[in-house]
């Protein structure tokens, strides 16, 4: 992919996270904070579709935006053909990992199978 | 006769000294560098590089430095001078305002000897962005005249045509600091310099050259290389404006 | 021997006092990033543990429930503020928006792209941070 293509994605992932992410921390504080904490209201809130879909969203964007910030900043540290390789890879492979471990938790709980 | 008398006042008036540390270095038998150190005496106009070389005059005639122009036109003399990149012949020791002054050779640049450091990778990334108008004609081949351009349109690059590839924007950056491989912002402000430039054609093959992983997108706007550079060149400007055009925010 | 090129290295790019606020704001926003990332990934596996149903979630609960925890929510929260207010900055910024226009520089050559646009950006995203962290603290500890 060209430098510039996934510079914009980082900008983007980073905008879309903005109001995503207030909307997920406002959640915590329209109740008392331990309150929204307690394992029936998660619950209640993750089998809601489309809290669990932001959800989701936020794991998404956040986890490429992440990552790839991550990579600038090792790309930046050493150069070496393998050593860049294995950063954007690592990475890649780093970013599928996480999204695949936050989904299933939100899909597995979403479907009620806890 | 007036003259004759002023230059034996300067010598009895200069009471004001410092203590001039330069760093030492010989890469083909040193194992590390050392500072040496010399008492000079100066005057309010004294320039760093005028000390060093009185140090060679009168104290030691081996420490390497480049001069040429002294008067911050031809960019040989950058070095680190209290610890920040400046131009040696640009600086007075009076407005460091400190005892000690210390010198050593720029940042992020190859040392050859004590002050005098390679601009290889400078001229490089420098050549690399196409320093010079690109179009399929010339002034020559059309019959008209010189490509006219007006005041308004000479504005928009003169600034960073200043340019006279000192290196100390390139010594201060962040990410020149651990990436051997970034094109820097001497180099990106120059890009910058020749697409805003009216008479140029060559945006597209420029643009290109600088969008890759170790392009334009390593610059986080840090601005260390605008509150360094000695000719008012910004090159952090050049830089978000030509990433302006990457980002579609202009065209 | 091999040509050392004699670059600063981490040390120098981090190093805050040469130059001013701007580079201050440069390593903030690398560290809040990666401290965010280190938090993004143990709140995936934190929330993980709704998995285990009630009493592996409410274990949990208590578990973060410590001054320790709290006091390390709070930096989150401030470097979250910090990140996203200062992010917005450097996004605009490197659209070329707020740097200034070019014109013919004149001695002492002040660059226009650190103008007080962009100072007044990194201060409001510290100011910001800091108070939302007080915040925090009073939510966390307030209980
Ligand atoms: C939601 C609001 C956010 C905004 C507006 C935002 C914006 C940005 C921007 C503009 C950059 C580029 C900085 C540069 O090139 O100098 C960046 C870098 C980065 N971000 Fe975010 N970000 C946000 C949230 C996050 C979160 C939640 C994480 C953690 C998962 C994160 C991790 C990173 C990392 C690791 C970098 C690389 C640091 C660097 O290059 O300086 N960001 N962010
Ligand atoms: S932009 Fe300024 S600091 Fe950089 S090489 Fe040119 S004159 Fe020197
Ligand atoms: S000697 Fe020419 S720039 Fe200093």
């Amino acid at each position: 992919m060209r430098e510039s293509t996934i510079m914009k994605i980082h900008y983007g992932t980073a905008l879309a996270a903005v109001a995503l992410v207030a909307v997920h921390i406002l959640m915590r504080l329209t109740m008392n904070f331990a309150e929204s904490l307690e394992y029936e209201t998660v619950l209640a809130n993750y089998k809601f579709i489309p809290y669990a879909l932001m959800l989701e969203l936020i794991l998404i964007l956040l986890s490429v935006h992440g990552f790839n910030g991550l990579r600038v900043i090792l790309l930046e540290l050493k150069q070496g053909r393998t050593y860049e390789k294995a950063v954007s890879y690592g990475c890649l492979a780093a970013m599928v990992g996480l999204i695949a471990y936050g989904s299933r938790t939100i899909i597995m709980v979403n479907m009620g199978m806890v | 006769m007036a003259q004759v008398s002023s230059v034996a006042d300067k010598q009895t008036t200069s009471s004001k000294s410092i203590t001039l540390r330069i760093s030492r270095y010989n890469p083909e038998y040193d194992d590390a560098s050392r500072f040496m150190e010399f008492n000079v005496s100066y005057e309010k106009w004294t320039t760093v590089l005028e000390a060093i070389l009185e140090v060679k005059q009168y104290f030691d005639h081996s420490v390497a430095v480049r001069y040429s122009c002294r008067q911050a036109t031809c960019g040989s003399c950058g070095m680190m001078i209290n610890g920040k990149p400046r131009l040696a012949c640009f600086t007075k020791i009076s407005e460091l305002d400190s005892n000690v002054v210390t010198v050593e050779p720029m940042s992020n640049f190859p040392i050859i000897r004590d002050l005098a450091v390679k601009f290889e990778r400078l001229f490089d990334t420098h050549h690399k962005i196409k320093p010079y108008l690109i179009r399929d004609d010339t002034e020559i081949e059309s019959d008209e005249k010189e490509f006219l351009q007006s005041p308004e349109e000479v504005e928009q690059y003169i600034q960073f045509a200043n340019c006279i590839k000192c290196g100390l924007c390139n010594a201060a950056c962040p990410t020149m600091a651990t990436d051997s491989s970034f094109v820097g912002p001497q180099a990106l402000a120059q890009a910058y310099r020749y697409v805003a430039d009216s008479r140029d054609k060559g945006k597209d093959s420029r643009l290109k050259m600088i969008d890759e992983s170790h392009g334009i997108w390593r610059c986080h706007f840090a601005g260390s290389c605008s509150q360094v550079c000695p000719k008012g060149v910004d090159p952090a400007m050049g830089i978000q404006l030509l990433r302006g055009y990457l980002l579609g925010f202009r065209s | 021997m091999t040509q050392d090129e004699n670059k600063e290295g981490v040390g120098g790019m981090i190093n805050p006092r040469r130059y001013g606020i701007e580079r201050v704001a440069y390593w903030l926003m690398r560290l809040s990033g990666l401290g965010l990332l280190a938090y993004f990934i143990g709140h995936i596996y934190e929330t993980s543990n709704i998995l285990r149903g009630q009493v592996g979630w409410t274990e949990l609960l208590e578990m973060t429930s410590t001054p320790f925890f709290h006091i390390i929510l709070s930096i989150v929260i401030a470097m979250c503020v910090f990140h996203t207010v200062n992010g917005i900055r450097v996004m605009l910024g490197h659209g070329g928006i707020g740097v200034g226009k070019p014109s013919r520089p004149d001695y002492p050559y002040d660059p226009a792209s650190q103008n007080y646009r962009h100072k007044i950006g990194i201060y409001s995203a510290i100011v910001l941070a800091a108070v939302a962290m007080m915040y925090g603290l009073a939510v966390l500890f307030g209980e």
